[in-house]
């Protein structure tokens, strides 16, 4: 322990002064990072005429990066990327899969260092796709969707989640800068031996459903599983509550010309997410769940219904088997039509310097055609648009009900966006303010202000952006 | 003769001359040091002067940074749990460590090898690995539950990662399970150094085991008590792997830390100015501590 005593003092001392000086010297010297968005290539955009024929672009190296690496999607687009080769022997695709979290921190620095991937999966909203279009990163596709028809084959809401406004501000309108491959939405899962147990059916009804509960508490059944120790968990649980009581103004409200979120329908779905953690209808201590750990608890046996995403699907099924069943949320009246809260996979995004634009269109076009389509029907994943494999999947297994509710869903339009689109800082706001609700800390009331207040900003500050806009 | 000449050339200096060689033997070190840290550094503290949404031009921000670390309370708040938790990283493990190292340097503990070993085996793991073992046993129906409830006091378990109340402290708990072994390695090892004499003279004198501990240990102890909290405070106000993996600074933002707010504006709210303002806040933050437990604590001037 000798250099307790004798040791040198760690050499802070003068670095830190040292750096404030550079600091302040770089700053004076005024190099400012990032770019101001005039790599827009915007002489690329338009200039797409005709159907491109990647086989006579040469020897071509692709470089894509994704975070598709759970075991369906994987597979799915492993098998995909072969076939493209294949068919296009000069075209090589350079893979980087990894997982979402990870993508996120590490792409911006990709997508604006020099040698920027070919095609990228970027993340709908503010924060990703927003700001990698703000900053010009991204080609437009509109171009690439007229000549592959994408407009038509796509359903205008998940093509409109793939919009940015020209001017980098808005999201949901404006030019297409991505299309995706998958669908999702929050469906309601149900283990069918549970319900068998308590005398209950699958509800057809959102009445049936949420009688049923006090019914399963009865019973000493925990009625809806549920985790929230990873704080996003809930936003998809109140997107369903909220969507029941007024699912066109949420949608409304996250594409940024709806009335907010201080409304009866926010109050009411919050305080109907406090009122089944007071009467025990979600476990005890949901906040400290792990979402991953209530999944499993689900498909041990523990709880009736769990509200998640359909990408949960592919591992509920291997150990519940036939027991699994899954459905969109029961509407209010039996055959009406649903809605719910979802939308599509990531979108694939063509970065604005790419050298081979034509060959990465011609890629996306391949990833979401209708074979693709089959591919990943193959692989239990549901497709955005699903395709003839899909009507040979047995409707009565829990694939078969997955894919029957997307078509329900697509066709009746009742996907509302998530919710944390909604502003750059929705996210944290909307997860930090439900922990509070679930906890009984947060009376519905202050809930939908403290939403408002962020929403309201946000709102505030897009109006002065366009008004001093418009008077430029 | 040439090598007589040189050996006389050499013997007129005194060792050590001429004094600037000595920049010439750090110079390798400074080299790594200045690139790998101080260069970065500069960039942060370069940053934290604008805003800056990683991606698009970034516009001069002035002190707004710094200024906003005291005003918005999203900002106030994780610096006053990093205190807080250095309590239970940096007090309590120091203190606890004194203890263990006191009664084992007293009483002669059969397996004595075998318990330093454990104790100290917290710090030999990941904190990943720390997080997730403590997470799993934290959960509503973890170990943490089940023991109370087998005990008969259920009334006590609660969801300890999402409770308002508990969350910090809990993770708080795990950072002095965390430094406690560290700490008694350290003191254990500073023990030994004192001459046994100053036990004798101290017995002589009729010192009982808290006079004894007070007059003889305690004060021998003070270098190792100085290096104990320093390595324990910089390691308690930097932590970040043990929220991220626990609670995310949840629920609420009741456990949010500046390294993870630091992680959490600069990649995923798209906020890099105001992550560096918080990064260089907690640099000086954590300078400032180390410089103070090195004076107060070793006695040592600047």
């Amino acid at each position: 322990m000798e250099f307790a005593r004798t040791g040198a003092r760690p050499p802070r001392g003068r670095a830190v002064p040292a750096a404030l000086a550079l600091g302040a010297v770089l700053f004076a010297a005024g190099c400012v990072p990032g770019t101001d968005g005039s790599g827009a290539a915007g002489a690329r955009t338009g200039v797409a005429t005709a159907v491109p024929d990647p086989a006579t672009a040469g020897k071509v190296t692709l470089t894509v990066w994704d975070q598709e690496i759970r075991g369906g999607t994987n597979g799915e687009i492993q098998q995909l990327n072969r076939e493209f080769e294949k068919k296009y022997p000069n075209v090589r695709i350079k893979r980087v899969a990894r997982s979402f979290t990870d993508l996120k921190t590490t792409l911006k620095l990709a997508v604006s260092g020099n040698n920027p991937p070919d095609v990228i999966q970027a993340n709908q909203g503010y924060p990703d796709m927003v700001a990698f279009v703000r900053a010009g990163l991204l080609t437009p596709l509109d171009d690439y969707a007229g000549i592959y028809d994408w407009n038509t084959r796509y359903p205008a809401t998940l093509l409109g989640l793939n919009r940015v406004s020209a001017d980098g501000r808005d999201f949901g309108r404006g030019r297409l800068y991505g299309i995706s491959q998958t669908g999702e939405y929050i469906g309601l899962y149900y283990n069918k031996d549970v319900l068998r147990k308590a005398g209950l059916k699958p509800p057809r009804t959102w009445g049936e459903f949420t009688d049923g509960l006090a019914r399963l508490k009865d019973r000493g059944e925990l009625p809806i599983q549920f985790g929230n120790l990873d704080k996003y968990p809930a936003i998809h649980t109140f997107g369903v509550l909220q969507d029941q009581l007024g699912a066109a103004g949420a949608r409304d409200t996250v594409l940024g010309r709806g009335d907010g979120f201080d409304n009866a329908a926010t109050k009411n779905a919050a305080a109907t997410l406090a009122d089944w953690a007071k009467r025990g209808y979600l476990p005890g201590g949901a906040n400290g769940l792990g979402y991953d750990d209530a999944a499993k608890q689900f498909a041990s046996g523990d709880g009736a219904y769990l509200l998640t995403g359909t990408w949960q699907l592919t591992d509920l099924k291997k150990p519940m088997g036939d027991k699994l069943g899954i459905m969109p949320p029961p509407p209010a009246k039996a055959g009406a039509a649903p809605v719910t809260t979802g939308g599509q996979g990531l979108a694939w995004s063509i970065t604005s310097r790419s050298r081979h634009p034509e060959v990465a269109a011609a890629y996306l076009d391949f990833l979401t055609d209708a074979h693709a389509a089959d591919v990943m029907t193959r692989h239990g994943v549901l497709p955005a648009v699903p395709a003839r494999a899909a009507d040979r999947v047995s409707p009565d297994t829990a694939d078969g009900q997955m894919v029957a509710g997307w078509k329900r869903l697509s066709a009746a339009d009742g996907l509302v966006p998530y919710l944390d689109y909604s502003t750059p800082s929705f996210y944290d706001t909307l997860s930090a303010a439900l922990q509070g609700v679930i906890s009984g800390k947060t009376s519905p009331d202050a809930f939908a202000a403290t939403l408002q207040k962020d929403y309201g900003a946000f709102m505030k500050k897009r109006r002065e952006q366009h008004t001093s806009a418009g008077t430029e | 003769m040439k090598i007589t000449a040189l050996t006389r050339a050499y013997r007129r200096r005194a060792p050590g001359e001429p004094r600037a060689i000595g920049y010439l033997y750090i110079a390798p070190a400074l080299a790594v040091y200045a690139v790998f840290l101080l260069y970065p550094f500069g960039q942060s503290v370069w940053l934290s002067f604008v805003h800056w949404d990683g991606l698009s031009v970034a516009t001069p921000a002035g002190l707004d940074n710094y200024r906003a670390l005291f005003a918005d309370p999203a900002l106030r708040a994780p610096f006053r749990h990093a205190l807080l938790l250095l309590v239970f990283y940096s007090a309590l493990p120091v203190a606890i460590g004194l203890l263990l190292a006191a009664v084992m340097s007293r009483v002669r503990v059969r397996g004595m090898t075998f318990f330093r070993t454990v104790l100290f085996l917290p710090q030999v793991l990941a904190l990943i690995v720390v997080g997730v073992a403590w997470r799993s046993i934290l959960a509503p129906d973890g170990l943490l539950n089940d023991a109370l409830r087998a005990v008969g006091l259920g009334g006590l378990a609660r969801p300890w990662l999402g409770d308002y109340t508990w969350a910090l402290p809990a993770v708080g708990v795990v950072g002095t399970w965390v430094g406690t072994g560290l700490c008694m390695v350290l003191f254990l090892a500073g023990a030994q150094r004192i001459p046994r004499e100053l036990y004798e003279a101290a017995r002589m004198d009729g010192a009982g085991p808290l006079r004894e501990f007070l007059a003889v240990t305690l004060p021998g102890l003070r270098p190792q008590i100085a290096v104990a909290l320093t390595l324990t405070i910089v390691a308690g106000l930097r932590n970040f792997d043990l929220i991220y993996i626990t609670t995310s600074g949840g629920p609420g933002n009741a456990t949010s830390v500046p390294a993870y707010e630091v992680y959490h504006r600069a990649f995923e709210t798209n906020q890099v100015g105001s992550a560096a303002a918080v990064g260089v806040a907690l640099t000086a933050l954590i300078f400032v501590l180390t410089v103070t437990v090195s004076r107060l604590v070793e006695g040592r001037r600047a």
